[in-house]
């Protein structure tokens, strides 16, 4: 089935089976393995990214349903010249990352997240990120991270 | 994982949803937000050979204030269930309990309709829906008809709709200034509850519904009937498990769901009276 | 007690400075490339069909259906590839000289012996063909009884694997005693007893990324490169080549990102043979990619013990004797070090007390129809960690003291390091109490104290709990020869090789293999405090067996301790060859030359000075060299560390549990450590942080449970608990900084220490708050139901 959707800005129309998942949409067909899969369950988060603005499990989400839709992927997130988006700039500066593969999807998780609540607490945060899992940092700097992009002046 | 290989089509309403359906058979299925469907056919659990997405059904996706009720489109995701005014004012209690459905990114696919219709007893919409007294609208090949949500759950993931319907909207009688409660006691947060209930006070009235009690989302009459005779809220907690009839899993015992049940409904009757 | 600034102890410097990860924007922006991330036109996917039967005899595996479906190029069962090994898997710890290992091959041939195991796979044009193919594949078994009871399968009432004739594979024993009779002694005399008796519940390590694998063979001449994401790179490259029967001089490893490991991708697994023996079968790349769902299965658990623990002491409650008895659950199949896991523990059951030679341990471990089992976080040291700290608090009810008293009552005195133990091992350096005092000022401990005796009165229906955890963590894995002593089938060195490019631009080329520490940001603070040249200006090189041919990886918190301490005796190297050029140059005495900020400068004389940068060039040029001196400033390192390393520090923690619904809230966690000197407080903060939700999550979370048919009913990470950060509190962090003095950088090694602690100390703090109910033990994980059954059976046993 022919789908065509636009990912981190450029419109793509691609042929897929059904049962394409999104992420292996983004992984495969467009090469942007930035996006990692974690789990079969739709419990890691691993895979999360932004369909029309808000995160989403792109495991849980087939390629043909997002047909029409405006992706954001991890790597859409940076400006062209490199520079980190505010969110990768506090994970680095706090620490929030170890072995980085949940790092994507917590950064599309965490940027949805001060979307819908610019200004959260701690507790907010913790719960905010409940859908996705990190075996390395304990989550104590990721929290430190998104407290300090949420509380860093916005340009 | 990937799904089983399957044929899919898209219907631009509900009227075409249920024609092709019908068309289709059994082993289609309806596919909304897909968070309870796309898990299961990953694992191959579940591996229908036509899915009809009606995620694209817009005129379902609403929430309305309905003179004495909320009418709330099937199509509605959790996340709009949660933050919808209308519903925060007339039915805090639902939209409380959607926000506790899943995580964000689930609440921002899922939808009360592909909830219900699925009808998870570990799930939290059906009770709380069940709770509040809800009507359930449903679509088949000739016209709607309502369903009380009493009626509506048969048995574990089955209910009074035919395989030719189509849930279409959820009726939520407004609250009225109730007090309510809601419980949901799970080990992490993104877990299905372990045992939750719902609850409502108004007066002498009250509503008790349970998740995780039984094959189907369970109403607590006898807790209802106790208030309504006078009783404590201790002693009607004390009924909560009543109707209930809870299996043992890897996070309770048999017992251990039946305590939990007392405990929380008589917390959340603590709240809808405080 | 205030953290003594770490930089202080190598000032001024690079090291101690809280620098930022270089790995980090790479990671941060999907650049990074974890194995499954590689693209590679034309490699044919591997699939794995795994038994559905924890035990049963395969009487039929037909292939042939799955090579009618589209895209499948080839199916075999496990008997079609029999000839591909040339011997079996391997396991390179045999414990005893007795121990029973059964063999063990990447598919199974007769006999199955838990769910997950191999019996066929699928080549295919994409991973969806091999996947669809595998349930057109045809098996027929004979179902036989599991085996799932560690005291069962010690019965052989069920023999897992019927040749060997017996469940057990192995028994070990350590028993140090002053004189014959010394432990029976000890509890015969002893004022206060205690025996009790954990279990160790089995845990799924979950590292984020699940395994891949991607095998590129050469076209001509039998090379082959493995691509995995495996901790052991080096390991793994030696061991393809023994078992495939490949000149190792043929085989490259390449780790490239690695999404965490933990122990779990410390091992040679299946998928990897068979990648590497179907992709230079079939001439063409091989991948498999694994799922969450395989990976529960087919990866290796951790734990799985029975512990039986017993403690003798005096009047004052100071220890005179210790008695350990294990069951070991090795699972249906020994794995690289699945044997030696118990043994990592068996000096540890002493903790950080004082104790005589009254010591008597011993492990049998045995066979069961589930996963295998190997290192996971820790490995042993957890283990023995919570049976001594949890016997400690049971010793501490029984004397009547406060637990943290009958702790200080026998710490290893700060004075008597560095301390001879027991069994002969000699511990560096500590200070246990300077450790529990500062965790206990941090905690408010004694506030918690009079707060709990507040609230926790009859018929409160919360009550508090402190839990009190001190350890010692054995690491920097390890002096050669005592690996040797036990049996273990390598050295424990480690390599480096410091290489100054013509430019002065630096190369450390290590053998230790990262999968989310930060070794390149580590290594390059230590080659740059060594060097005087700014660490933006040192690359880290590791994790390809072709640029690192040299190498045993990275477990055991044994990175810092021994890699990163060979990176800093490379650079001495170096710096003794730069002397050599700079006293040639500068005309001089290399005797009065002093190196310091990156120059070597004639004493006495700060204008007769010359840079590195300068002596590199001249060492590329070769053109005036002194006489018999090698072009090039490198060198190489292999160190193989004198001692342990031992790490040490107290972990506080305090609960409120509902007693209504044996909820558990912690209510605040501090862990005090001292890994000895820190090279990133950043990078050592985080390690902790990790460690501890680890830990914490053994303590209320996870199990892998079986039912008694052997099915793993935790096989998702829907049913497999791993918390997430709604379900754990922040963590408090605290230093103390003992310099080790076995090395030159007086480091210790920080990556497991959290795991290490955390598990007694957050159990400790229910039983705490349970005592009061007559609760004396929670068995983990702590779920609710699990503290709702122990208040019940509590409150119904007899007083």
């Amino acid at each position: 089935m022919e789908i065509s959707v636009t990912v981190n800005g450029a419109t793509h129309t691609s042929d897929v089976e059904p049962r394409t998942l999104l992420v292996h949409y983004v992984r495969e067909h467009l090469g942007l393995t930035g996006t990692n899969v974690g789990c079969d369950t739709s419990s890691c988060g691993a895979c999360s990214l932004h369909l029309d603005g808000e995160a989403v499990k792109s495991c849980t989400v087939l390629a043909v349903q997002a047909d029409g839709t405006e992706i954001t992927t991890i790597e859409g997130m940076a400006a062209a010249d490199g520079t980190l988006h505010p969110m990768q700039q506090a994970f680095m500066e706090n620490h929030g990352l170890q072995c980085g593969y949940c790092t994507p999807g917590m950064v599309m998780a965490a940027t949805s997240l001060l979307q819908e609540n610019p200004s959260p607490t701690e507790e907010d945060i913790r719960l905010g990120l409940e859908g996705n899992l990190c075996r390395c940092t304990g989550y104590h700097n990721i929290v430190q991270a998104v407290m300090a992009c949420a509380a860093a002046p916005t340009a | 994982m990937i799904p089983a290989a399957f044929d899919y089509v898209r219907a631009g309403s509900a009227e075409e949803a249920v024609s092709l359906i019908a068309e289709h058979g059994e082993d289609a299925k309806f596919l909304a937000g897909g968070h309870s469907l796309l898990p299961l056919m990953k694992l191959r659990l579940a591996q229908p050979t036509v899915l009809i997405d009606i995620g694209r059904v817009n005129d379902l996706s609403y929430v309305r204030d309905g003179g004495d009720h909320v009418a709330i489109g099937a199509l509605t995701r959790h996340m709009d269930v949660e933050t919808s005014d209308v519903l925060r004012e007339h039915a805090p209690l639902l939209a409380h309990a959607a926000s506790h459905v899943g995580d964000p990114q689930v609440r921002h696919r899922g939808t009360i309709g592909g909830s219900i219709a699925h009808a998870d007893p570990a799930s939290d919409l059906p009770a709380a829906t069940l709770a509040l007294g809800a009507t359930y609208v449903v679509q088949g090949p000739n016209g709607t008809r309502e369903i009380a949500a009493a009626d509506f759950y048969e048995g574990f993931l089955t209910t009074s709709m035919a395989a030719d319907e189509m849930l279409t909207e959820i009726r939520v009688p407004k609250m009225g200034g109730a007090g309510w409660g809601f419980q949901k006691f799970n080990r992490r947060a993104q877990d299905w509850a372990i045992v939750g209930v719902a609850a409502w006070r108004r007066n002498g009235d009250a509503g008790v519904a349970l998740v995780n009690m039984g094959s189907v989302p369970i109403l607590a009459s006898s807790v209802a009937s106790a208030l309504a005779g006078g009783a404590s809220i201790d002693d009607a907690a004390e009924q909560a498990a009543a109707e209930a009839d809870p299996q043992a899993d890897l996070n309770a015992s048999v017992e251990y769901r039946i305590h939990l049940a007392k405990v929380l409904t008589r917390r959340a009757l603590e709240a809808a009276s405080g | 007690m205030t953290t003594t600034d770490a930089t202080t102890a190598t000032a001024p410097g690079v090291i101690g400075q809280r620098l930022l990860r270089r790995e980090d924007p790479a990671l941060l922006t999907g650049e990074a490339k974890f194995t499954n991330d590689m693209h590679v036109p034309g490699a044919l996917h591997l699939a794995v069909l795994r038994s559905p039967y924890a035990h049963a005899r395969i009487t039929k595996v037909d292939v042939s259906a799955a090579l009618q479906v589209p895209g499948v190029r080839a199916a075999y069962s496990g008997a079609d590839l029999a000839d591909l090994w040339a011997a079996p898997m391997p396991c390179a710890w045999p414990v005893t000289d007795d121990m029973k290992n059964p063999p063990h091959h990447p598919l199974a041939t007769d006999k199955v012996c838990y769910v997950g195991d191999g019996v066929a796979c699928v080549l295919a044009d994409s991973d969806t063909a091999a996947h669809d193919a595998l349930e057109a594949i045809d098996v027929e078994y004979e179902a036989l009884e599991a085996v799932t009871d560690l005291e069962d399968a010690l019965s052989d009432r069920v023999l897992v694997h019927e040749d060997l004739g017996t469940n057990t594979s192995y028994t070990w024993a350590l028993k140090v005693e002053e004189s014959e009779g010394a432990v029976d002694r000890a509890f015969a005399e002893a004022a206060h007893t205690v025996s009790e008796r954990y279990v160790q519940q089995r845990l799924i390590p979950m590292a984020m990324e699940p395994r891949a694998v991607l095998s590129m063979p050469q076209p001509f001449g039998g090379d082959v490169t493995l691509y995995s994401a495996t901790q052991v790179p080096h390991i793994l490259k030696v061991m393809t080549a023994i078992t495939l029967g490949i000149g190792e001089h043929q085989v490259r490893v390449v780790a490239p990102s690695v999404g965490g490991g933990f122990g779990s991708k410390l091992n040679v697994y299946a998928e990897e043979l068979l990648c590497v023996a179907l992709s230079r079968k079939h001439g063409v790349p091989v991948r498999w990619n694994e799922t969450r769902s395989e990976n529960t299965m087919a990866t290796i658990h951790g734990r799985g013990q029975i512990q039986h623990i017993e403690l003798a002491a005096d009047d004052n409650g100071k220890l005179t004797g210790i008695r350990v008895r294990l069951i070991g659950d090795m699972g249906a199949y020994l794995q690289l070090v699945t044997p030696g896991i118990p043994l990592l523990g068996a000096f540890l059951y002493a903790g950080v007390y004082d104790l005589p030679k009254a010591y008597d341990f011993e492990c049998t471990s045995v066979f069961t129809t589930m996963t295998p089992t190997d290192a996971y976080r820790g490995a042993g040291r957890p283990e023995a960690t919570y049976a001594i700290e949890r016997a400690m608090d049971a010793l501490a009810g029984e004397v009547g003291v406060d637990p943290l008293e009958l702790r200080r009552r026998n710490f290893i005195p700060t004075e008597s390091y560095p301390y001879e133990a027991f069994s002969g091992l000699t511990y560096d350096s500590a200070n246990h109490d300077g450790a529990a005092t500062m965790a206990a000022e941090m905690l408010g401990y004694d506030e918690l104290r009079a707060r709990q005796a507040e609230q926790n009165v009859d018929g409160a229906s919360k009550r508090i709990g402190i839990g009190v955890s001190s350890y010692f963590e054995m690491c920097g894995l390890a002096p050669s020869r005592v690996l040797a002593s036990l049996n273990y089938g390598a050295g424990g060195w480690e390599a480096a090789t410091v290489r100054v490019l013509p430019t002065s631009k630096v190369q450390v080329v290590t053998g230790s293999t990262p999968h989310g520490q930060g070794h390149e940001t580590s290594w390059s603070m230590i080659a740059a405090e060594k060097l005087g040249i700014a660490p933006e200006d040192i690359d880290v090189l590791h994790s390809d067996t072709a640029v690192s041919p040299l190498g045993l990886d990275t477990y055991g918190s044994r990175s810092l301790p021994v890699g990163g301490v060979a990176v800093a005796m490379a650079c001495d190297k170096v710096i003794d060859k730069a002397k050599q050029i700079a006293a040639h140059q500068l005309e001089a005495s290399p005797d009065d030359l002093e190196f310091a900020g990156g120059a070597f400068t004639v004493k006495g004389s700060p204008d007769r000075t010359m840079p590195l940068a300068a002596i590199a060039f001249e060492a590329f040029t070769a053109h005036d060299l002194p006489d018999g001196l090698e072009p090039n400033l490198e060198a190489q390192v292999t160190y193989d560390p004198p001692n342990f390393s031992w790490p040490f520090g107290t972990h506080m923690c305090a609960v409120e549990v509902d007693v209504d619904t044996g909820e558990i809230e912690i209510l605040k966690y501090v862990a005090i450590d001292d890994c000895g000197v820190q090279v990133n407080p950043l990078i050592v903060d985080g390690q902790v942080h990790g460690g501890v939700v680890q830990g914490i999550a053994q303590a209320l979370y996870e199990e892998a449970v079986y039912d008694t048919d052997g099915n793993l009913t935790t096989s998702t990470l829907a049913e497999y608990l791993v918390p997430a950060a709604s379900d754990v509190p922040p963590i408090t962090t605290g230093h103390t900084v003992t310099p080790s003095p076995t090395n030159q950088l007086g480091v210790k090694g920080v990556g497991e220490a959290g795991t290490i602690g955390a598990a007694p100390a957050v159990i400790n703090a229910v039983v705490d708050a349970l005592s009061g109910l007559g609760v004396r033990d929670v068995p983990m994980p702590a779920s609710p139901l699990n503290v709702w059954n122990a208040i019940n059976h509590a409150q119904e046993a007899p007083k």
